[in-house]
């Protein structure tokens, strides 16, 4: 059998690009507990696809996403990556095409940032020069200087800067998922936004199929794709994508989840483009707001300002419309109706 | 105004820091400067003194570097058999479930070393054989508990999430014992060796009970025969020999510390 393990390994590392993770029926029942952690869980991740995982602590999502690499192994239930078994493989070679970040980091402290990084490239048995070429690539890539950086322990760096070597680390292999647990949540709310914008510039250039776990439900707003509203057990209450859920909340567990203030959550998701302008004209050119801002944005500068309507500016700068508080209402009930269409379109396919 | 205030707090840390390490180097220097003083100090004595005809079968440089050489023998390969030994015992131990395994193995350390080392030689000697061997088995089962308890210290005290991320990395469990938990841990499993050498160095004087020779002949022999000099030679001289051993574990330990931590 080693022989089609190595094959299916070798399939799975060469889809750098983003695989397709399948998970079915799949249950953690620890023993002991008559509870189980995570009981039937399904889902399918496309490749390339960022998912977060949201839930309450305790609620399974974590264990849900450590079956993937098998630091938790399932007690039933299939779970594929590319079409290939994975509970069939060699765990320890498994994980080696798997990217795994968690909240804590976990950086080796006995090694500079470079040895960190070059973990998985080593187990991997790739040459000296092409582990430090990778190194100085991802250390650019997260945005920490090669020369400063490289040779320095982790604990000389910030939470943040410690964070983003994490990032780097899990990318070392260009492996084609991802794993993320709470990465960004024991950093500071502005280190947080931070690295939050920047891993979405990132994810853009490499495209991984992510699983990110987070409690914070804005977060996962920001960042997901698709977002999995996870109650006990790992139960999936509702896995649709941000404005979907905003718009239309499963039942009263996501409502709940979503808080206060879901229009103006939505409203961040619209770009200013998709609002029907009004008429540009000389008397809106006080306050301006760029097409590519979100609604949410323009709503802001309208309160702020105080001003009946604002000016609507393209990329070079030329005024092209104008936006009152009546017109991006009207664009968000636009909106609900649009993802609605789409929704019976897709039951009509299905 | 602000740019000065952080210049005298970078000039205000640069010298704490470097006070700090002259008080290192002070303390690094202290230990050898003191066994010299006493040594030479000691020799300065005896020269003075007229030694009888008992004392001269002692005090002679033959006969020291035998009973130091027998001494150092006892306590180094002592050592390095504890280290054989109860290194890879904590590191099983602290690999399995099992709480009874634990409990056992880490009470009969504690039995070894709450035993006076005087009973365990004696004893050794009454239902085995007297000699070498003998107090070579005494002195390991005595100094076993520090290196024991320690590597199982050094293992369990690392972060759990730096385990798990080596885990997830794809490093096999041997891996990660190899290339992360014991690095991490050499600097609390080296300070139980450091014990346990020091330990040796002290236990080694009562190998001359049965008849194993070291130091010990020296302190005994001075206090059977009422010579002064040869009890005080033979005292001072395992005291220098325990604080020199302490001073060069404590050079190793620093160099052994994994940069970073």
């Amino acid at each position: 059998m080693p022989e089609s393990t190595d094959t299916a390994l070798t399939q799975i590392a060469s889809r750098t690009d983003g695989a397709r993770i399948v998970l079915d029926r799949v249950s953690k029942v620890y023993p002991g507990q008559d509870a189980p952690a995570v009981e039937e869980f399904s889902m399918v991740a496309e490749p390339g696809e960022l998912i977060m995982f949201v839930g309450p602590s305790g609620c399974g999502k974590t264990t849900t996403m450590k079956m993937i690499n098998r630091i938790i192994e399932p007690s039933s239930g299939s779970i594929t990556i590319d079409g290939r078994d994975i509970l069939s493989l060699d765990p320890s070679e498994l994980r080696r095409h798997i990217g795994y970040v968690i909240q804590q980091i976990g950086l080796f402290p006995h090694m500079t940032i470079a040895e960190n990084i070059a973990v998985v490239p080593k187990l991997l048995g790739w040459t000296k020069q092409r582990t430090a070429d990778r190194v100085d690539e991802l250390l650019q890539t997260v945005q920490l200087d090669p020369g400063t950086f490289a040779h320095r322990y982790p604990r000389q760096l910030s939470g943040g800067q410690q964070q983003r070597v994490g990032v780097a680390r899990a990318l070392a292999a260009d492996p084609p998922v991802m794993l993320m647990d709470e990465p960004f949540g024991a950093t500071d709310p502005i280190t947080r936004e931070k690295l939050q914008a920047e891993f979405l510039r990132l994810q853009e250039s490499i495209g991984k199929t992510i699983i990110f776990v987070t409690h914070d439900f804005d977060e996962a707003i920001r960042l997901g794709d698709r977002i999995a509203v996870l109650s006990e057990r790992s139960q999936i209450e509702q896995f649709d994508t941000p404005a979907a859920i905003l718009a239309e909340p499963a039942n009263d567990y996501v409502r709940s989840f979503i808080g206060q203030g879901a229009a103006l959550k939505r409203l961040a998701l619209i770009p200013v483009e998709t609002a029907v302008l009004g008429a540009a004209s000389a008397a809106v050119d006080h306050h301006r707001i760029a097409t590519d801002d979100s609604l949410r944005d323009a709503l802001d500068l309208l309160i702020v300002t105080g001003a009946p309507a604002i000016g609507v500016v393209d990329r070079s700068g030329t005024l092209v419309g104008s936006l009152t508080v009546e017109r991006i209402s009207t664009a968000l009930g636009a909106d609900a109706t649009a993802l609605a269409a789409t929704r019976s379109d897709e039951g009509r396919l299905a | 105004m602000t740019v000065s205030t952080a210049t005298t707090a970078i000039s205000t840390a640069s010298a704490a820091r470097r006070t700090d390490r002259r008080i290192r180097i002070a303390r690094r220097a202290a230990t050898p400067v003191i066994v010299v003083l006493s040594l030479g100090g000691l020799l300065l004595w005896l020269s003075t003194l007229e030694l009888d005809s008992i004392e001269q079968r002692t005090l002679n440089w033959d006969y020291i570097f035998l009973r130091t050489g027998e001494h150092l023998n006892l306590t180094i390969v002592a050592s390095i058999l504890v280290a054989v030994l109860a290194i890879p015992t904590g590191i099983l131990l602290s690999r399995t479930r099992s709480r009874f395994t634990r409990g056992f193995v880490l009470g009969l350390a504690n039995v070894g070393q709450a035993t006076p080392a005087v009973g365990v030689v004696i004893l050794l000697a009454i239902i085995w054989q007297t000699g070498y061997t003998t107090a070579l088995v005494a002195l390991v089962i005595y100094s076993f508990l520090p290196v024991l308890r320690n590597t199982m210290i050094g293992l369990e005290q690392i972060d759990p999430f730096v385990k798990e991320s080596a885990l997830g990395m794809g490093m096999t469990s041997g891996q990660v014992l190899r290339r992360i938990e014991l690095p991490l841990a050499v600097p609390v499993i080296l300070a139980g060796l450091r014990t346990s050498l020091v330990f040796c160095v002290g236990v080694a004087t009562i190998a001359t009970f049965i008849n194993a020779g070291g130091l010990g002949d020296m302190i005994v022999n001075g206090l059977k025969l009422q010579r002064f000099p040869v009890l005080v030679t033979g005292a001072v001289l395992v005291a220098s020999i325990a604080l020199l051993i302490d001073w060069v574990a404590s050079v190793i330990e620093d160099v052994l510390r994994p940069k970073g931590v």
